[in-house]
């Protein structure tokens, strides 16, 4: 691949890398959520997969969001029109706000239930929310409504981009590959820069 | 917004082109929405789940908002476990070394309405949380030899089938013998636990676990038990009767603990191969080698509110490292149940409970 500017067509190899290994985290996070409060005989084993899974997802959104602050996105496709990045640039943070906040949530709701937050084995994690049934309540209310959140911001965004990807055959994708794409780089708009 | 096209790599957009995008887009967008309803048990209107198990203890009780949706009426307690250290040889979990961890208890009565009147054939429970260090234990008990019940299904459906009518207060005896004719493992149990008659009151109760659950011990080998708590000289309940009043079990609970701590024994049975793990209705074999893990102590009895045992969720899979389910497919079911029930009440209005220490002891 040739690069014959300074402005990058990508994400920065971090960014992308960290963005495909969060990907099937989150997505097996939200079916597992989704089937185990339906579910009766694999309930217990679901649950015991969502807590420590949880936990994975918080340790890899912090350190996403640190990698996000320090590191300089591409620019937009000229492709996008204003309202679709001012759209695009709200939902990333959305995203990111949402898989923060959730895994949190949990924690915290687990804690104010006075459920052991049980990472497998022996190996527990303290509390971080005091021991309130009502606290309880209103934090296990906030993760379905977070969690729905989570699942359209999510639906909305690989919707998005295979719009663009697929339809407007723009290669928006390549931007987050981390498989080899072809010489030529996606339009981008020099205004923007 | 105007693109700067440099002339390379246009994107060339045919209608066909299109047409396979949005199709494929569409496709996809399809699996994932579908997916997910599906998994959330909106597209399987005949599923099992554990919104329509507490839907269905609502729908036989009635809803009453800030309670338990099953074992609704009950009394928050507090006391010890002091372990003799003999159950140590087949359970790792810090609670079985010698020694003494606190605990907190609940004494309820099965069924759904919080302000039942107290019956002597209602079923008597006693939840358990023990914590030794972090690692909790959490029990659900009651005093009834045999569970009635041998798959969620079945209880389920027996819950409908004894739904008291409202002019006799009893279930329709025709739809009940229709249930257990098609749940013959449930009129075994019925019979098994007709034999063995209730005792006067809660002091003097046996409460069981009923479920198989394994042990394993620092070494690695599993045994499977089922364990109970079994009262160490109960007081005479039935020597000062308090007369036939609502909450008579509750008051006479109350007033005995007044007086001094309630003890029971915590009896583990250890199962031999052959003996049903998966099937609470079948009593184990009497001659089952038992161990006698220590003693639990009640020894102070809490109107039920904010911070006792009211918002504990005796959930029997809240295990320690040493104790793991067995193939019962009842506790997994009870765990997923009570968590429905739990946030329904913890997200309503909450409202007195009916029994009082307060009222009785004055």
């Amino acid at each position: 691949m040739t690069e014959n500017t300074t402005t990058p067509t990508r994400f920065a190899l971090p960014s992308r890398i960290l963005h495909w290994l969060m990907a099937p985290m989150v997505i097996a996070q939200l079916f597992i959520g989704i089937t185990m409060v339906a579910a009766l005989s694999y309930y217990p084993l679901l649950l015991a997969i969502h807590r420590p899974l949880g936990i994975l997802i918080l340790i890899f959104a912090v350190i996403r969001l640190v990698n996000r602050l320090t590191h300089k996105l591409p620019p937009f496709l000229a492709t996008m029109s204003r309202t679709e990045r001012c759209i695009a640039s709200w939902s990333e943070y959305l995203l990111y706000a949402l898989l923060l906040v959730q895994p949190l949530v949990g924690w915290a709701m687990l804690s104010a239930a006075r459920f052991p937050i049980a990472m497998g084995g022996p190996f527990h994690l303290p509390g971080i929310a005091p021991h309130n049934l009502d606290l309880y309540g209103v934090l296990r209310e906030c993760h379905t409504v977070f969690a729905y959140l989570l699942f359209l911001a999510f639906t909305a965004h690989v919707l998005a981009v295979l719009f663009h990807t697929l339809v407007l055959r723009d290669r928006l994708l390549d931007r987050m590959a981390v498989w080899p794409i072809k010489a030529a780089t996606p339009q981008q708009d020099e205004t923007q820069i | 917004m105007e693109p700067d096209e440099s002339g390379e790599a246009k994107p060339t957009l045919t209608r066909r082109g299109a047409l396979v995008g949005i199709g494929a887009v569409g496709a996809i967008a399809a699996v994932d929405v579908g997916g997910f309803a599906y998994a959330g048990g909106w597209l399987r209107p005949d599923a099992l789940t554990p919104s329509r198990f507490a839907d269905r203890f609502e729908y036989v009780a009635g809803r009453h908002d800030g309670f338990r949706r099953n074992h609704a009426k009950g009394l928050s307690a507090t006391g010890t476990f002091v372990s003799t250290g003999a159950a140590a040889a087949i359970c790792r979990a810090a609670v079985f070394q010698p020694g003494r961890v606190p605990l907190i208890g609940r004494f309820s009565l099965g069924g759904g309405l919080p302000d039942q009147p107290d019956k002597p054939d209602t079923v008597r429970g006693l939840g358990l949380l023990l914590d030794a260090n972090g690692q909790q234990w959490r029990t659900a008990m009651i005093n009834i030899p045999v569970f009635t019940d041998s798959t969620p299904q079945g209880f389920y459906e027996r819950l409908l089938a004894s739904k008291p009518l409202p002019d006799t207060g009893k279930a329709d005896p025709q739809k009940l013998a229709a249930f257990l004719a098609s749940h013959p493992e449930t009129a075994a149990a019925m019979k098994i636990i007709r034999q063995s008659p209730p005792s006067a009151g809660f002091a003097d109760s046996t409460f069981r676990g009923l479920n198989a659950f394994y042990f394993t011990n620092s070494a690695g080998a599993s045994v499977p038990v089922r364990w109970s708590a079994v009262p160490v000289d109960a007081p005479a309940a039935a020597a000062v009767p308090s007369g036939p009043g609502k909450d008579y079990l509750f008051e006479d609970l109350i007033r005995a603990v007044a007086q001094r701590p309630l003890n029971w024994r915590l009896v583990i049975t250890v199962g031999e191969p052959g003996d049903p793990t998966n099937d609470a209705t079948k009593p184990w074999p009497e001659s089952r080698r038992t161990v006698e893990a220590g003693t639990i102590t009640i020894s102070a009895v809490q109107t039920e509110e904010a911070g006792n045992a009211r918002d504990i969720n005796f959930d029997p899979l809240v295990l320690p490292d040493g104790i793991t389910a067995s193939d019962d497919p009842l506790p997994a079911a009870r765990s997923a149940v009570y968590a429905r029930s739990f946030t329904r009440r913890a997200t309503e209005p909450k409202s007195p409970s009916e029994v009082n220490v307060g009222r009785v002891l004055k």
